[in-house]
């Protein structure tokens, strides 16, 4: 086993809003080791990219705010970073590729001066040599005619190029860990695979760690070693991706696997869902959260917030029917009712 | 580009062709007759149907009209009855005296007001962005006139600090210039730096949280690259816009401000041309106005395609 790179911890970031504290990151605790890929899943507003925002202290000014937990990166707390040690650590020991190619790229700005500008931020060479670099890490990540591109600016690219812009800069600085917030999904199919190969390629070749945000379990079977699955703020399952996809525990991932058309769904109908919505996460934090949409939920689950524990070396879990002793069988009858 | 700044000049011809009309037309409509203005009430008919005759006054309407676009197609904006001297050489004379300080009260409104709105945007709702746009918002609506006699009132006559009208003469040393621009450059740049103030934070506003910024900030960057470099440059538009307004104006003139302070320039000359029913130096000083327009309007679109890379005025090119 490879040694601990990222180790957050009941992190806890709350939105302070003026109709109340929305509690975004309600519980969140992982591990990523050195050179792994952990995936997080879970529906849109689970605190998927607001975990990663945290780790990188990026959150809304005055608004949000991380109230507890801690987040470890190589021995170091991120949250007790001050400022000047806050920019050395963004960008060269945690690189961020998000969402949106065509927003992330700054639009006045020529490709290469913002590579340019980036790597001599973060390292100690002349503009020439950071020039060099950026030709380097464009020609790496499959840029056709590096030089001439970095003369270009970013509406003049498309998505996917734009994309393989943002991680030719994340790798320039030879990053420790790639979160990568939804990377594809503003991607064309076609494109996204290539997207998600070359993050491969590049974390075989440098030893990178990557967080992989995705809502996309396709793409965490494909890609990652362990998954971590959310919901309204908590993590809900973590375990490595075989475990979670071969014995899910949870209710909710249960749920979320079902959703997942299968192409031996041979029947042409409706597609799975899970009844219900996910919880005003103004209200949350008394009982499960889960609760209002658990076929399984019993008295104790609408009254007490279930711990994460682990039921099985690796495998975390936090549901009140699941534990050691007594493990809930998918499918199984309400019974204790 | 050259293709496009040609296209350019050609659309502005019916431009300048209106305002050229409408000033003709409105002039001839200010009651009031130019020889009469020049000999005084008390003069004989004669003589005022003499002068009539030598300005050309005595032709009809029509006519004037023809003769007057025949002059200036070869260039000749006229001779001014009043001050006797041709139109051009009028505002060739006093266009530096306008500059002096109309240009330098738009640079001191642009770089305040641009840190003003930027610090405001920065810090959002903070006590010192309340402060700021209070201080904007009375900037932009107090009247000017206003504003200039209790300069005079307060800095001139009260405390006797300041000189109250004329401008200084470098004969008697750098401070008398000086010192004689002090209160009209105060008094022209509170509107501008209030209406920069407000651009540049509405538009640094809509700039400093979006995706890209936050990106740039994830990348590592500096808080100061991020906000006065990529941040500003993304939030410019607006404010070349409004800045291209402002320096058209800046040519020609305060009227206000010129005259409180009795200073020699472009606004004092088109009020004592209109005083004087002078129509050669009204129609001159209006046309003039309207060609800085046109031409300064061109500039900033020019400017744009600098600013904004995926602005371009060549067919099929460009961006989203």
């Amino acid at each position: 086993m490879s040694e601990n790179l990222l180790t957050v911890k009941d992190l806890k970031t709350y939105f302070f809003t003026a109709s109340g504290v929305s509690k975004a990151v309600d519980g969140v605790s992982f591990t990523l080791k050195k050179g792994e890929t952990m995936g997080i899943v879970g529906e849109s507003g689970s605190g998927k990219s607001v975990t990663a925002s945290s780790i990188i202290r990026l959150l809304p000014p005055k608004i949000g705010r991380i109230v507890e937990g801690t987040i470890d990166f190589e021995g170091k707390d991120i949250i007790k970073l001050n400022k000047k040690e806050l920019l050395n650590f963004r960008g060269k020991d945690i690189a961020v590729i998000f969402q949106d190619p065509m927003t992330s790229l700054d639009p006045v700005f020529k490709i290469g001066n913002q590579m340019v500008e980036m790597i001599c931020a973060h390292q100690d060479v002349s503009k020439e040599e950071a020039r060099k670099m950026a030709v380097e890490a464009l020609k790496k990540v499959g840029i056709p005619q590096p030089e001439k591109r970095m003369e270009s600016y970013p509406y003049e690219l498309s998505g996917g190029m734009c994309q393989r812009v943002i991680i030719a800069m994340a790798v320039c600085c030879k990053p420790k860990m790639v979160i990568a917030d939804e990377p594809t999904t503003a991607l064309d199919v076609t494109v996204q695979a290539q997207v998600l190969e070359l993050l491969q390629e590049l974390q075989d070749e440098m030893d990178t760690s990557i967080l992989l945000i995705t809502h996309n379990l396709g793409v965490v079977w494909k890609m990652c070693d362990t998954v971590m699955v959310l919901y309204a703020g908590k993590t809900v399952e973590y375990a490595d991706t075989k475990t979670l996809y071969a014995q899910p525990l949870h209710p909710y991932t249960w749920g979320l696997l079902d959703s997942m058309p299968k192409l031996s769904d041979t029947v042409k109908g409706e597609l799975n869902t899970i009844p219900g919505v996910p919880p005003d996460l103004r209200l949350t934090g008394n009982c499960c959260n889960f609760y209002n949409r658990c076929p399984y939920a019993q008295e104790r689950c609408g009254k007490e917030v279930p711990e994460l524990v682990e039921v099985e070396p690796g495998h975390f879990v936090a549901c009140h029917r699941q534990n050691k002793e007594n493990k809930l069988v998918r499918g199984e009858e309400n019974r204790n009712e | 580009m050259l293709k496009t700044i040609v296209k350019r000049i050609l659309q502005s011809i019916p431009t300048l062709l209106i305002v050229v009309t409408f000033t003709f037309i409105l002039t001839r409509m200010i009651p009031g007759n130019p020889a009469l203005t020049m000999l005084g009430p008390q003069a004989p008919k004669e003589s005022v149907e003499q002068l009539e005759e030598e300005l050309g006054l005595n032709k009809s309407k029509g006519e004037q009209y023809v003769i007057y676009l025949k002059q200036i197609l070869k260039g000749d904006f006229g001779r001014s009855y009043s001050y006797n001297q041709s139109v051009v050489e009028l505002i060739k004379e006093r266009i530096p005296n306008t500059l002096v300080i109309t240009l330098t009260s738009l640079l001191i409104a642009l770089v305040l007001g641009m840190i003003v709105g930027i610090v405001s945007a920065v810090r959002q709702y903070s006590i010192l962005d309340y402060i700021f746009m209070v201080l904007a918002l009375i900037g932009v609506s107090m009247p000017i006139f206003w504003l200039g006699l209790m300069l005079v009132l307060v800095f001139s006559v009260n405390l006797g600090w300041l000189p109250a009208m004329g401008m200084g003469s470098m004969a008697k040393g750098v401070w008398d210039v000086v010192s004689h621009m002090i209160l009209p450059c105060f008094c022209l740049s509170t509107i501008p730096m209030a209406t920069f103030a407000r651009i540049t934070r509405s538009s640094m506003l809509e700039v400093v949280n979006n995706d890209a910024v936050k990106a740039l900030r994830a990348r590592g960057l500096r808080e100061g690259v991020v906000i006065w470099k990529h941040a500003l440059k993304n939030a410019l538009p607006p404010i070349v816009t409004v800045l291209g307004l402002q320096l058209a104006s800046a040519f020609t003139g305060a009227i206000l401000t010129e005259s409180i302070f009795s200073w020699p320039g472009m606004g004092t000359l088109i009020v004592s041309a209109i005083d004087n029913r002078d129509y050669a130096l009204i129609q001159g000083v209006v046309l003039f106005t309207a060609i800085v327009f046109v031409v300064i309007n061109l500039i900033v679109d020019i400017v744009y395609t600098v600013i904004n890379p995926r602005v371009s005025y060549e067919s099929g090119k460009g961006g989203n």
